[in-house]
């Protein structure tokens, strides 16, 4: 893992300002953020475990627990909300079993919530896996999207 | 050459409708018509009108064809052929006369716009710089670096009127000419792209379709302040916009507007894209300064120095919104009275809007200033569908305010905006209908900024919890007549003792909702009913016994088995076992359509 890092920090010169693009790239890797990494950041970028940890608490973006394979993401936008949002997210939560910002027992599924993905348009909508867009939801087509993508698991697996 | 252009609007908002598929499928088509070589299928940014995504536009002539799907390729690619015809079917059908339009130029959406920064979005391929330059691109830098002095680019922008339009509209001008006269050989020029306003997506789609007249707008304000270094501050959301502007970054830096020595003039500036981690806070300037040195994004506490004097890394710093930057290019070249001529006294140039929720025509709209709430939304934005009635707007995201029907006479602008208790903001604009309870919608919004406030000042922190507390206490059922004029003072507290435009902004949709709908408080306090039928605790679903044929789908998909009855027996909801979670209603048939919601917990008389 110590040499995972190394590659990560090697592109960044040392200096100020680095330490946000450093998190994101070792999120992107891992898919959050271990605490050993964060302790390894703090000593390679020579500045205090609580900055490290201070930083990235701060930010939406970062997680401090493991992702599950498949990333649900209900749009809590405006015009989400206004169209039907919570109804929608209640439904993801009975279908996956999580609350919010939580992941599956069986790491499957991990539950997020975002400000506004700006697919207005499509209101309510989700996003899976950060492309697949489902809108203009109803609690119904939220369990028939669940129904699907659980039996294309099965299937594969 | 060719002879046809089709262009294929590929944002994130028609990626997420299917255009991307369309795209493959239509390419695909031409090549096996062998049109390729008289076809060109070009890529573009979002044209707006998000509502009927994908569009795909053929030129010369300018016919839109609304809501394509993949099936339609091969129709449209014979279309195409030299004896081909235009599609009636996939004309756009106007949603009042229901008559179709062929041409874009005709749709009411569009024609009663005035599109200046969204100009060349849709109509120009953002990931080419050719394209960009074929539209004039990078004429307006040309000029400056060749006949202009800095301080004569700052007078055309001081001149021109340009407010900001992040939200503030503080004068860009004088914001340029205030960093330029900061001695220091090291400054900085910021974008902020940090749109983090639910609800809002103009900055997104300004460097999804036009990336290049941010870049060099920015490269402008570098050379008229005399910076040399640049960061543009986008959200890690926006997976999108942050390619495209690397690309457009990478090719302004092959063909020399970006590196040491820009246009061989002399004048060196670069740009690089720092992606923001996410914090509704940092839209606030010496917090996204803070946030690009690599630490948490609190606004410095009062007195802070300006940016302008001391920004990132403590040197001077301008800051300003994706949209001021991409007007530079329209005063430089068009001149700063032409900018000037528009708008109003007082707030110049055009406004960008996201017209969405309960709206016919949903998409990004740019209108000039001065143009009424009511034009928006009954001439551009078609009015509210369904049959619905219109209720009230939402402009400013989090930090604005709702504002009733009386009030669509209001001009747009800054100053009118705030005086009606609402605000430009980052350019949310939200439309409800009587389906929307505005407690609710007021509780949405600070349940936002609470989480998003950075907890600095006590009131902001503690107040806007406690507010929360109680509108959740109200949607509920369990409020109290005096909790409304405790939410006011509350609310003018948080107001008062907070640092940034995040606390004293935060209680703006509280206070608005309820200066103009009390009642609608008043009844969930009074009566405990939710006229609009949306808070859980104040209505009840309910079957209509005449309306219910037995078909027992409610009855098996209710999760928590509070429906009772049988086949050829009418449904009835147990109103202590129901958890009002609407699955009934999702999956009630529309052809009987036997459940309702009604407002109130008082179910037997319609039991």
């Amino acid at each position: 893992m110590k040499d995972r890092l190394k590659e990560i920090l090697s592109s960044y010169k040392r200096g100020r300002g680095k330490l946000i693009p450093i998190l994101q790239q070792i999120q992107e890797r891992f898919g959050y953020l271990p605490e050993e990494e964060m302790v390894k950041v703090a000593q390679l970028c020579g500045v205090t475990e609580s900055k490290v940890f201070g930083a990235a608490s701060f930010y939406a973006q970062f997680r401090f627990t493991p992702i599950g394979r498949n990333r649900v993401m209900v749009c809590r936008g405006t015009a989400c909300h206004v169209r039907g949002a919570p109804q929608i997210l209640n439904e993801v939560k009975r279908q996956l079993a999580v609350e919010e910002g939580e992941t599956t027992s069986d790491l499957e599924y991990t539950l997020e919530t975002v400000a506004c993905i700006g697919c207005c348009a499509l209101a309510p909508c989700i996003i899976i896996n950060n492309k697949d867009v489902h809108g203009r939801l109803t609690p119904k087509k939220v369990t028939d999207i669940f129904a699907s993508t659980k039996k294309e698991g099965q299937d594969a697996g | 050459m060719p002879v046809r252009t089709v262009l294929l609007g590929q944002g994130t908002c028609c990626i997420s409708a299917g255009a991307k598929q369309i795209s493959a499928a239509l390419r695909e088509e031409i090549a096996r018509l062998d049109l390729a070589g008289t076809v060109q299928v070009k890529h573009t940014g979002c044209r707006g009108f998000s509502q009927i995504d994908p569009v795909v536009i053929i030129e010369p002539e300018g016919l839109l064809y609304s809501e394509v799907k993949v099936d339609d390729a091969p129709e449209i690619a014979r279309s195409l052929l030299p004896q081909g015809q235009p599609i009636e079917r996939l004309f756009y059908r106007d949603p009042v006369t229901d008559r179709a339009i062929p041409h874009h130029r005709d749709i009411t959406f569009y024609n009663k716009q005035q599109r200046t920064v969204l100009k060349n979005c849709g109509y120009i391929d953002p990931e080419e710089i050719d394209d960009y330059l074929a539209v004039g691109g990078y004429q307006a830098l040309r000029k400056v670096l060749s006949e202009m002095t800095p301080e004569q680019v700052i007078e055309a922008v001081k001149r021109s009127g340009l407010r900001g339009l992040g939200g503030g509209g503080f004068p860009a001008g004088r914001k340029w000419e205030a960093c330029r006269r900061v001695p220091g050989d090291e400054k900085y020029v910021v974008c902020n792209a940090d749109e983090g306003d639910p609800g809002a997506f103009q900055d997104r789609s300004v460097l999804e379709g036009d990336p290049h007249s941010v870049v060099e707008g920015m490269i402008i304000a570098g050379y008229a302040v005399g910076a040399t270094k640049g960061y543009v501050y986008v959200r890690a959301e926006y997976p999108l916009a942050v390619k495209r502007l690397g690309i457009a970054i990478a090719e302004a830096r092959e063909r020399g507007f970006l590196g040491e020595n820009v246009l061989g003039n002399g004048f060196g500036f670069d740009i690089e894209i720092f992606q923001g981690a996410g914090a509704f806070v940092c839209g606030e300037s010496t917090a996204l300064t803070l946030s690009l040195e690599g630490a948490r994004g609190m606004p410095k506490p009062l007195p802070r120095p300006r940016t302008t004097e001391v920004g990132l890394w403590g040197r001077p710093t301008l800051l300003n919104n994706v949209k001021t930057f991409a007007n530079i290019r329209w005063i430089i070249n068009k001149g700063a009275e032409w900018f000037a001529s528009q708008g109003t006294e007082k707030s110049k140039g055009t406004a960008i809007f996201s017209l969405t929720g309960k709206i016919t025509n949903c998409g990004l709209i740019e209108v000039p200033m001065g143009i009424t709430l009511r034009e928006i939304i009954f001439d551009i934005g078609g009015g509210v569908p369904g049959g619905r009635t219109f209720k009230a707007v939402q402009t400013g995201g989090p930090s604005g305010g709702v504002l009733p029907e009386g009030l669509l006479g209001t001009p747009i602008d800054f100053d009118s905006l705030t005086a009606a208790g609402s605000m430009m903001g980052s350019g949310g604009m939200v439309v409800v209908d009587e389906d929307t309870c505005m407690v609710d919608l007021a509780r949405y919004f600070l349940d936002f900024t609470q989480k998003e406030s950075c907890g600095q000042c006590s009131l902001c922190r503690l107040g806007s919890v406690q507010m929360l507390e109680i509108l959740n206490a109200i949607t509920e059922g369990n409020g109290r007549i005096e909790d409304i004029d405790l939410l006011i003072e509350l609310g003018e507290s948080v107001k008062i003792g907070s640092i940034c435009g995040l606390g004293q902004s935060a209680p703006n949709p509280v206070l608005s909702t309820i200066r103009y709908f009390r009642e609608e408080y008043e009844s969930h306090i009074l009566e405990k009913k939710c006229p609009a039928r949306v808070c859980k605790g104040l209505i009840s679903y309910i079957i209509v016994s005449d309306k219910c044929k037995a078909c027992m789908i409610c009855l098996r998909k209710c999760p928590v088995e509070a429906i009772k009855g049988g086949k050829k027996e009418v449904h009835v909801i147990d109103q202590d076992k129901c958890t009002r979670c609407g699955v009934c209603l999702s999956v009630c048939p529309e052809r009987f359509g036997a459940v309702e919601i009604i407002p109130g917990r008082e179910v037997k008389i319609h039991g």
